[in-house]
């Protein structure tokens, strides 16, 4: 069976991908995701997962197909349209 | 406590560090083979450690006493000595029962009137906390298994001499076996090294003998 492994470096923080491996079952899955990821105190803690107990989705997304990025966080860059406005007042700084 | 029992403990984590570190490339699958050297690795670290303080006591060093010896001063168990490669059987039941045994006698070190043994015994506990939940799945998994049961039958005599007499009980009762006759016990003692460890130590010491002296 494959299992994916979930760690979580600190108390609180949220848990990332560690990677997967291969055991016969559940314990074995723990005692090695522990050797992997654990014994090192580089986890405060795990999630190992059946691989089969996750639904991967791939195939739904709507590509944007507007221009609509002024939605996002990252659409709007507040440097780039402040440089462009002080050229426009010709106040630009030097250099 | 005395350099004798020092380089008792220390010469059976030693070579039962180098006989589990046999398997590595080369166990039953990849998970397993990296879990198997990460232990083989950690026992050598304890050798390491309890080398040390007997180093303090006899006024030389760790490196100078792992490997610089002659196989016939190691005062490591016949149980550890054994080689089991390629039989996964016996080697999971060798490492069952080593985790056991060696389990009851940290539990005896943990309270020594030697306050470096203890603190040690403590620190090694830590990490033979994760050999032992190893080597429980592994015996939970295999129990029911005929070449299991029968290597556990083979080597459990050495694993009963392998402790203290006064610790032998505690063993036995653990793993649910008799304790053997004296006589059995007496032929599965420590001092009785075959030509297998002399093999083994040919290797292990080889680079180190290569240049004498030498500071690495």
């Amino acid at each position: 069976m494959i299992f994916e492994v979930f760690r979580q470096e600190r108390e609180g923080q949220p848990f990332q991908h560690g990677g997967s491996l291969e055991a016969p079952d559940l314990a074995f899955a723990e005692a090695y995701a522990r050797e992997f990821y654990g014994r090192r105190d580089e986890s405060f803690a795990l999630w190992i997962v059946p691989r089969e107990a996750v639904d991967e989705v791939r195939e739904p997304y709507v590509a944007e197909v507007f221009d609509r990025d002024y939605r996002r966080v990252d659409g709007y860059s507040l440097k780039v349209k402040l440089k462009e406005a002080r050229e426009r007042a010709g106040t630009a700084e030097a250099g | 406590m005395n350099a004798q029992e020092l380089l008792r403990l220390a010469d059976d984590e030693l070579i039962l560090g180098w006989r589990n570190s046999e398997w590595t490339g080369i166990a039953p699958f990849l998970e397993e083979d990296v879990a198997f050297s990460s232990i083989a690795q950690t026992e050598i670290g304890h050798a390491r450690a309890w080398y040390e303080l007997a180093a303090e006591e006899l006024g030389t060093d760790a490196d100078a006493l792992a490997l610089d010896r002659d196989p016939a001063e190691y005062e490591s168990a016949p149980l550890v000595e054994l080689r089991l490669v390629p039989d996964w059987a016996r080697t999971i039941a060798r490492h069952w029962l080593y985790e056991t045994a060696d389990a009851v006698r940290i539990e005896a070190l943990k309270g020594s009137d030697d306050a470096d043994v203890a603190s040690l015994a403590e620190k090694i506990d830590r990490e033979e906390t994760y050999h032992r939940m190893h080597a429980q799945m592994w015996a939970d998994r295999l129990r029911d298994e005929p070449r299991f049961e029968d290597a556990v039958d083979e080597l459990w005599p050495y694993a009963a001499a392998m402790l203290p007499p006064t610790q032998r009980s505690t063993l036995a009762d653990r793993v649910g076996k008799e304790v053997p006759s004296n006589k059995v016990l007496l032929s599965h003692e420590r001092g009785q090294s075959g030509d297998g460890l002399r093999v083994l130590w040919e290797e292990m010491t080889m680079v180190r003998r290569s240049v004498p002296g030498a500071k690495w």
